[in-house]
């Protein structure tokens, strides 16, 4: 017996304005939408609506609506409605339960908790309207030797870097779990804004190697599409020990979603689920993680920064001075807001911590370990607004990987359902049909638009602090105060409460 | 009950100025007290201090300690520090003389001294290393001591109250040396501590500092990774640290230095000569937490020379002049005309552009 679940979320229709045109049929790969030859009108079935707003946007008439359900169990604060129809969800199939993108519970949000200096009287604001304010940084190791050549003039000793225009990167999303279209937005995007995208652990589709300058590509427990030409094509190489939405389990690709294309870039069967291991095989320690490191870079002669990316989890300070002195050039962390193509619910939703808490325990400990210039520290999981990145970037991180909010800049509405592969957004799908919809000639435009708007806002807000370089905001925790919050996180965070003085 | 400096962050604006007779004749500090008098303005009463180079020729192979004492206890300890691990060569208190504005003065006692040999070599370390370690020992974990100068042939002479009176306080009249630097404090808060007022030195380096920079936590929290403790929390502190650092432990030159505090925007260097692109990208690539942001101008003193250096912005004024062998470094044009009305030359440096005065014979020594 199967318990009938009500939808948490209804398709409203104004019956006065719809003219039954029929788009949100053809638009809707969920089928919510269909006419009824013999009223003349169109009829939704709310059950199989993922709430992606699609057909909201779409409809030429602004016709429809998606409210929440007002259908409700008798309420109860501990059994609220989606923990009782996940019981029954369970009991029915006696399945995990999936689900996509980033931890939507309301776990309280740090960035939102710590609020951002400005100079006043004592030393002046910098208008960037006016003066140059850079948001060049380079990424990678720093600890170099002095050496000298016979003139005196310093050697070049420097490990080899990544240079990025903007604090900014396209975090890791493989084509599989997004489209093609999506990727070729995120490649173009990243080349013209001067930064890096990331292939995820999916391998790079042939169309794409031409953008490898700004590609980071990714190694995986899973070691899909990972060969020779597919390093060399790169301008880093990240290893992924973890992710912010699923630590301690692989990456999960369901069959529907790997077409012939994805299967040849993988290099995997058609149609088969694509689930990588827990742990990488060969790493089941630090020194491990130090074989792999130096065996991608052996493997490309040493002239690319090797990239650990880690989910953020309760020892994150030690595992990150472990790896930063496993020859790694620089950590990645994943906060447990980041986003996902598909991730078990309860892991998504219960597994890992705040991105804000470790990223300032890992500054902290690398500075106490005297370790902090051997590796750059890009943070992710989630990275909302510009705001978030000017925080993010004084409690100690060189630059941001943002994936969610650049899927909301190509149409994503967070129906999170990417797991469907039904995306009608053309973003999380490999049907052709959807694909199409989303245009890479706008698409990486939109992206280009969004990065260089939050840069101007970066820039605003750094001249607001009298800081004309990115690099001065490095770490700079006394520009950052709290609101809200209490003795143990101000003291993990390494901040002041607002209204202390300096 | 107000916080000591130290215990919280002090900002303050400021009057610096500085003097050298590259031909290394010795010179009162007469010249600066009048020179920064001029500058009354531009001090609120809560801070004075000079730096004199070549003041104790007689001594000049001993490191010269400056400490105040707040209490007996205080000079105890520190003075058993000392006798563990230095050779007191000679000891006294600092002579000065009563000025009815410069109030609460703690005990001011002046040490030479010389690392005692077997110390030094199980210490594992080079001497000026050994020596900076002893004086962040002390200001960091005795309280109530403070080490305020510790170079060869070079003081520190400062405390609360206006310069002018600080320098006859110190009766510098009596002593001759062949450059000096003066700080006149205008702090955003009112501790009245005299470790808290400026210069502040390390070994031969000391630093006058005009300015409140915006990098501050970024370049604290990044050179206390090399063992510097920034007790004061000041600015000219923790410059004075990275120059420390990059000048003395890395071996960089000043001029190097001075790409790496006040780095051109990456535009500028962009538009140079390859080979200072390519030095001065390496440079900001390798130190880029060390760049310093928001208004700053500093003198720097070190044995044999002053470079005088503001922020790429030129959001401080500095002046510098010359006439004949002296050459001057002032916050205003107006201290360097009230002791030298003549000059054969005057020009404001650009923003980030070092100018270095050096000893005749003895230039680029700075180490």
């Amino acid at each position: 017996m199967n318990i009938y679940i009500r939808p948490e979320y209804e398709v409203v229709r104004d019956e006065n304005r719809c003219i039954a045109c029929r788009v949100c049929e053809r638009q809707c790969a969920n089928e919510v939408h269909r006419f009824d030859p013999e009223t003349g009108r169109m009829i939704a079935e709310s059950d199989k609506c993922v709430n992606c707003h699609r057909c909201v946007c779409l409809c030429p008439t602004h016709a429809l609506k998606i409210v929440k359900s007002d259908d409700t169990y008798k309420t109860n604060a501990n059994w609220d409605n989606q923990t009782i129809n996940e019981v029954y969800k369970q009991a029915n199939s006696g399945g995990v339960l999936l689900s996509s993108m980033g931890n939507p519970k309301p776990y309280p949000v740090f960035w939102d908790k710590m609020l951002i200096n400005a100079s006043q009287v004592t030393n002046p604001p910098i208008d960037p309207l006016r003066e140059p304010m850079e948001t060049q940084l380079w990424l990678g190791r720093r600890s170099a030797a002095i050496e000298r050549d016979e003139k005196g003039r310093l050697k070049n000793t420097l490990a080899p870097q990544l240079k990025l225009n903007v604090p900014i990167l396209f975090s890791a999303m493989s084509y599989g779990s997004i489209s093609y279209n999506a990727h070729e937005s995120l490649a173009r995007a990243a080349e013209e804004l001067g930064t890096y995208y990331n292939t995820g652990e999916g391998g790079l589709h042939k169309d794409f190697y031409k953008y490898g300058k700004n590609t980071i590509v990714q190694v995986a427990s899973g070691r899909f599409g990972v060969f020779e030409g597919y390093l060399e094509s790169a301008a880093a190489i990240e290893i992924k020990m973890g992710q912010g939405a699923k630590p301690g389990i692989g990456g999960h690709l369901p069959g529907a979603k790997i077409s012939a294309d994805v299967s040849e870039t993988r290099m995997i069967p058609q149609g088969v689920d694509a689930i990588s291991p827990a742990p990488h095989h060969d790493i089941y320690s630090i020194e491990d993680l130090r074989q792999l490191v130096y065996s991608l870079k052996e493997a490309t002669a040493y002239k690319k920064p090797v990239i650990v990316k880690i989910a953020a989890v309760h020892n994150i300070a030690a595992i990150a001075s472990g790896i930063a002195r496993s020859g790694a050039d620089v950590i990645a962390i994943d906060g447990y807001r980041g986003g996902t193509g598909a991730a078990p619910t309860r892991i998504r939703d219960n597994v890992g911590i705040p991105i804000e808490l470790a990223l300032a325990e890992v500054d902290q400990r690398l500075r106490d370990e005297g370790i902090r210039d051997d590796v750059s520290i890009l943070v992710g999981g989630s990275i909302r607004s510009s705001a978030d990145v000017v925080k993010a970037i004084a409690l100690g991180a060189d630059a941001c990987y943002i994936g969610t909010a650049a899927l909301l800049a190509l149409g994503c509405h967070l129906c999170r359902t990417c797991h469907a592969g039904r995306c009608n957004w053309g973003i999380a799908t490999q049907r052709p049909d959807l694909v199409k919809r989303l245009n890479p000639d706008i698409g990486y435009k939109r992206l280009v638009n969004l990065v260089t708007a939050w840069n101007h806002e970066i820039q605003e807000m750094m001249g607001g602090m009298g800081i004309n370089s990115i690099e001065a905001l490095r770490g700079n925790r006394l520009m950052l105060r709290g609101l809200g919050l209490n003795e143990a996180e101000l003291r993990i965070l390494g901040i002041k409460y607002a209204g202390e003085s300096m | 009950m107000l916080l000591r400096e130290g215990q919280f962050r002090n900002p303050s604006g400021c009057a610096v100025t500085g003097v050298i007779d590259r031909s290394g004749k010795g010179m009162t500090g007469e010249g600066m007290i009048e020179a920064i008098s001029v500058m009354h303005d531009r001090s609120n009463g809560l801070g004075g201090g000079y730096a004199g180079y070549g003041i104790y020729p007689h001594y000049k192979d001993f490191y010269a300690f400056h400490l105040f004492y707040e209490t007996r206890a205080a000079k105890e300890q520190t003075e058993a520090f000392i006798a563990r691990h230095f050779e007191i060569v000679y000891s006294s208190e600092i002579q000065t003389r009563r000025i009815p504005t410069v109030t609460d003065e703690p005990e001011i006692f002046r040490y030479f001294l010389a690392p005692l040999p077997r110390k030094l070599a199980n210490s594992h370390l080079d001497e000026r290393e050994y020596v900076a370690r002893c004086v962040i020992r002390v200001n960091s974990e005795i309280d109530g001591a403070y080490v305020f100068s510790s170079g060869k042939n070079m003081g520190i002479f400062k405390g609360v109250g206006f310069p002018e009176d600080i320098g006859r306080f110190y009766r510098l009249e009596e002593y001759e040396g062949y450059a000096w630097t003066c700080h006149g404090r205008y702090p955003t808060n009112t501790p009245g501590w005299w470790g808290g007022a400026h210069p502040f030195g390390l070994l031969d380096f000391s630093v006058v500092h005009n300015g409140e920079i915006s990098s501050y936590d970024a370049n604290r929290r990044y050179i206390e990774m090399f063992g510097y403790r920034c007790t004061l929390q000041t600015d000219t502190e923790v410059i004075t640290y990275i120059i420390d650092y990059l000048v003395r432990k890395r071996g960089l030159t000043l001029s190097e230095t001075a790409h790496v505090i006040a780095a051109s925007f990456w535009t500028t260097i962009g538009q140079k000569d390859a080979a200072a692109r390519e030095q001065e990208t390496l440079l900001r690539r390798m130190f880029p937490s060390l760049l310093v942001t928001g208004p700053f101008s500093i003198i720097l003193g070190y044995e044999g020379g002053l470079m005088a250096l503001g922020d790429r912005l030129k959001l401080r004024s500095t002046v510098c002049a010359e006439r004949g062998d002296i050459a001057y470094i002032a916050s205003e044009e107006s201290a360097i005309r009230r002791i030298a009305p003549d000059l054969d030359r005057v020009w404001s440096p650009a923003g980030g552009e070092p100018v270095v005065f050096e000893l005749y014979g003895k230039e680029g020594r700075a180490q």
